[in-house]
């Protein structure tokens, strides 16, 4: 029964290792800071998850105790990562794209970075 | 009266409950000790909230939970394949606007973290008046097939949820 356990545990150890390494690798090897931004999402999500999951095996099967930390990263972890990726995405959008580099809103109104929000409604 | 002590029922429930995750062990002390803190902030922050969002639809919001979930392995099976891969010279890295239906802020949230979380898509700004969603994909063959994706896969439920 150890033995199942700790395989399951080391399985998803390294399945989060993989991906942990392809997300830093794809820093290195996309060439735009968007394309860059994809990595870091995207792969690590898998990669930290899998630690959780790892971690919470370890807690139940091995130590008999349930463990609700690792729900919480995970939780904490899909609110911030998103944010922190808008944040980049917007950092390098002021700084590098022109109104011209993107495709049009397909509105009145153009993107909120380019063009001023409607009078009446309060910003988003 | 229930209502002036519970005036957000769904974010003392998830306060309560973060709370007695973070200290990791369920006890009357730490129980009585969440509920309380399920009271207050709620209280002390109700006038931050003036029109707080209802979940209309609890059930498709566990739904809408699990797909996200399962799209997020998804995407990072995806992009992990992408960039072990494919050559810098082939990435088809494009720019697309969708469109939004969805008119609350909380929706709109919501959608854009789901959209960075999935399949080669990171969004990155909002029509000025919030009616579209500037959205990068690392690689997309048909980028209207994306657009139409996101629309009917997680807009159509947040609106269920939302709206």
């Amino acid at each position: 029964m150890d033995f199942w356990a700790e395989l399951v545990i080391a399985f998803f150890l390294v399945v989060s290792g993989i991906f942990g390494f392809v997300g830093s690798f794809g820093l290195i090897k996309l060439r735009e800071t968007m394309q860059r931004l994809h990595a870091p999402t995207k792969a690590t999500t898998l990669g930290v998850g899998g630690v959780l999951i790892a971690s919470m095996l370890y807690f139940l099967l091995i130590e008999g105790s349930f463990s609700f930390h690792e729900l919480l990263i995970t939780l904490f972890l899909f609110l911030t990562a998103p944010i922190v990726a808008h944040f980049i995405a917007k950092t390098f959008i002021q700084a590098n794209i022109r109104p011209s580099d993107v495709p049009p809103t397909g509105r009145e109104h153009g993107w909120s970075m380019y063009d001023d929000p409607p009078s009446d409604r309060r910003e988003e | 009266m229930l209502g002036r002590i519970f005036p957000h029922p769904l974010l003392s429930l998830v306060l309560t409950l973060v709370w007695l995750g973070l200290v990791n062990k369920v006890t009357p002390g730490n129980l009585v000790l969440g509920v309380a803190l399920g009271i207050i902030v709620p209280l002390t922050t109700a006038a931050y909230w003036p029109n707080r969002p209802r979940l209309r639809n609890p059930l498709m919001a566990a739904e809408y939970a699990l797909v996200v979930l399962w799209d997020i392995v998804v995407a990072n099976v995806q992009v992990a394949m992408i960039i072990l891969f494919k050559r810098n010279a082939d990435l088809r890295s494009t720019w697309i606007t969708v469109p939004l239906d969805l008119t609350s802020a909380e929706a709109i949230t919501v959608l854009a973290g789901t959209i960075t979380m999935t399949p080669g898509t990171v969004s990155a700004m909002l029509a000025a008046d919030g009616g579209a969603i500037l959205v990068h994909c690392l690689h997309a063959e048909d980028p209207d097939a994306v657009r139409d994706q996101i629309k009917s896969r997680y807009e159509r439920r947040l609106k269920e949820i939302f709206e």
